[in-house]
C-alpha cells in the first residue's frame, strides 16, 4: 500500500493488520508443509 | 637417489599440490604488500566503503558456514541424536577451521593487526555491539578447539588427557552452542547501527534473527554438501559407521534445513509486512531481492523437502550447494550489494583483485589445513582403541 500515514498510530494498525493475516495464513501453511515434509516416514 | 625417495617427490607433485602450492606463493607475496603497504595498496577500500569482501565473504559468509558445529553437536549431545555422531567431528573441525579463517581474515582487514588483543586488554568498551562480536570470535575458537581436541589427542595417543576432555564434551556443547547464538546473531546486531545506509528491504530490526536463523540453514547445508565433498574425496578413510550413516546423516539434514528455510521465508515476508516496505519489491533492488527470496530460500526449501520425501539423496547434495551459495549472496548482499545502495555507482565499492586473492589464499589455507587432519587423524573413522565412541 503507497497510502499517506499521518500518524504512528495508523502505520502501526496497517502493518500489524497485515502482519497477523499473514501470521495466521504460515501456521495453517507450516502444518501443511510439514505433512508434506514427513508424509512418506512411516513408509521406512 | 632411493627409491623411497623418488616416490615420495612423485607423490608430492599432485594437481592438488600444484594450484594450492601456486596459490599459497602468491598470496605471501600478496600478504608482504598488504602489511608493507597498507590497506591502500591491496584494496579498493575507502572513508565511504570501509568494508568490502574480507568482512562480507571471509567473515560474514566465513562464520555462517562454520555454523555446522554447533548445530551438529546442538542435536547430539543435547537433544540426543546419536543417529547423526558419525557428523560431529568433521562439522566440529570445519567450525574451528572456520574460525580460525575469520581471525586470519580480520588481521588482514583492521588496519593494525598487532592491536587485535585491545578489546580485551586495554579497553573493551562493552556497551559496543562489535564487542560481543570480538569476544565472541576467541572463545568460541578456544571452544571448538577444545571440541575437537579428543580427534588430536587420540592421533598422538595421549589417551588420559583425551578422557578428561570428553567428560566435559556436554558442557563444551552448551557453551558452544550458547557463545554460537549470540556471536551469529551479533554479526546481524552490527548491521543495526546503519539503518540509513542498507537498503530498506534487507535491514530490519530482526537482522539479528535472521542472522542466527539463517546460520542454522548454513550449518545443515555445509554438513551435507562437506560430507557429499568428504565421500567423493576420503571414501578410503571412512570407517563402516560413516558410510553406513552418511545417507541418514543427509536425510535428517535435508528434513531439518527445509524446515527452517520455510520458517525463514515466513518471517522474511512478515519483515517486509512490519517495515511496510512491499512498494521497494518492484524496483532493481526489489527484483534482486526476490531473486535471492525465491532462489535461494523458496527453492531449496522445496527441492529439499522433495528430496527427502523421495529419498533422492542426489537431489539433496545438489540443494546443498543452492543454499550454501543463497548465503553467500545474502551475506554479500546485506554487506556490499545493498550496503551504501544510495550512494553513486562512482562511489560504489568493487574489490580490488588482490582483495579476492587473498580471500582465495585464505580458503586455500582452510582446505590444506583440513586435507592434512582429516588424512592423519580419526576424524573420519573411529579410532581402533576408542571403541566406546561410538
Amino acid at each position: 500500500m503507497d497510502g499517506v500515514f499521518y500518524t504512528l498510530h495508523d502505520f502501526m494498525t496497517h502493518t500489524k493488520n497485515i502482519s497477523y493475516i499473514l501470521m495466521a495464513v504460515s501456521l495453517i501453511g507450516f502444518a501443511g508443509f510439514w505433512c508434506f515434509l514427513v508424509g512418506r516416514d512411516e513408509d521406512d | 637417489m632411493s627409491k623411497d625417495a623418488t616416490a615420495a617427490r612423485e607423490s608430492l607433485i599432485t594437481p592438488f599440490n600444484i594450484i594450492t602450492g601456486a596459490i599459497v606463493i602468491i598470496g605471501l607475496y600478496l600478504t608482504y604488500l598488504r602489511f608493507t603497504g597498507g590497506l591502500a595498496a591491496v584494496t579498493n577500500l575507502s572513508d565511504n566503503n570501509p568494508w568490502g569482501i574480507w568482512v562480507g565473504f571471509d567473515v560474514f559468509v566465513g562464520i555462517a558456514l562454520a555454523a555446522g558445529g554447533y548445530v551438529t553437536t546442538a542435536a547430539v549431545y543435547l537433544f540426543g541424536m546419536k543417529q547423526y555422531r558419525s557428523a560431529v567431528r568433521s562439522a566440529i573441525l570445519t567450525g574451528f577451521l572456520g574460525y580460525a579463517l575469520v581471525v586470519l581474515a580480520l588481521s588482514y582487514d583492521v588496519g593494525r593487526a598487532w592491536r587485535l588483543p585491545y578489546p580485551y586488554l586495554v579497553q573493551a568498551g562493552t556497551t559496543s555491539v562489535l564487542f560481543i562480536v570480538g569476544i565472541h570470535v576467541p572463545l568460541y575458537l578456544l571452544v571448538t578447539f577444545m571440541e575437537f581436541s579428543p580427534a588430536a589427542l587420540e592421533w598422538l595417543g595421549l589417551r588420559r588427557a583425551r578422557n578428561i576432555i570428553t567428560k566435559f564434551m556436554v558442557l563444551l556443547t552448551i557453551l558452544g552452542v550458547i557463545l554460537s547464538t549470540v556471536h551469529q546473531s551479533a554479526i546481524g546486531g552490527l548491521i543495526l547501527i546503519a539503518p540509513s545506509k542498507l537498503h530498506p528491504l534487507w535491514y530490519s530490526p530482526y537482522l539479528p534473527i535472521y542472522f542466527f536463523i539463517t546460520s542454522i540453514i548454513a550449518g545443515l547445508s555445509m554438513v551435507i554438501f562437506e560430507s557429499t565433498l568428504t565421500h567423493h574425496y576420503f571414501k578410503h578413510k571412512m570407517d563402516e559407521t560413516h558410510l553406513a550413516e552418511k545417507n541418514f546423516v543427509t536425510l535428517g539434514f535435508g528434513k531439518a534445513a527445509s524446515f527452517v528455510l520455510a520458517g525463514y521465508f515466513v518471517i522474511k515476508v512478515i519483515g517486509i509486512a512490519v517495515g511496510n516496505n512491499w512498494h521497494y519489491l518492484t524496483t532493481g533492488y526489489g527484483l534482486w531481492y526476490l531473486v535471492e527470496l525465491l532462489g535461494f530460500v523458496t527453492l531449496p526449501c522445496f527441492l529439499y523437502a522433495v528430496g527427502v520425501r523421495n529419498k533422492n539423496l542426489k537431489l539433496i547434495n545438489w540443494t546443498s550447494v543452492l543454499a550454501v551459495l543463497g548465503i553467500i549472496i545474502n551475506r554479500f548482499n546485506i554487506a556490499i550489494i545493498a550496503f551504501n545502495w544510495h550512494l553513486p555507482s562512482s562511489k560504489r565499492y568493487f574489490p580490488h583483485w588482490m582483495e579476492i586473492g587473498i580471500s582465495v589464499f585464505i580458503v586455500t589455507i582452510g582446505l590444506i589445513a583440513f586435507r592434512f587432519i582429516v588424512t592423519r587423524m580419526p576424524v573420519l573413522y573411529q579410532h581402533p582403541d576408542y571403541p566406546e565412541e561410538h
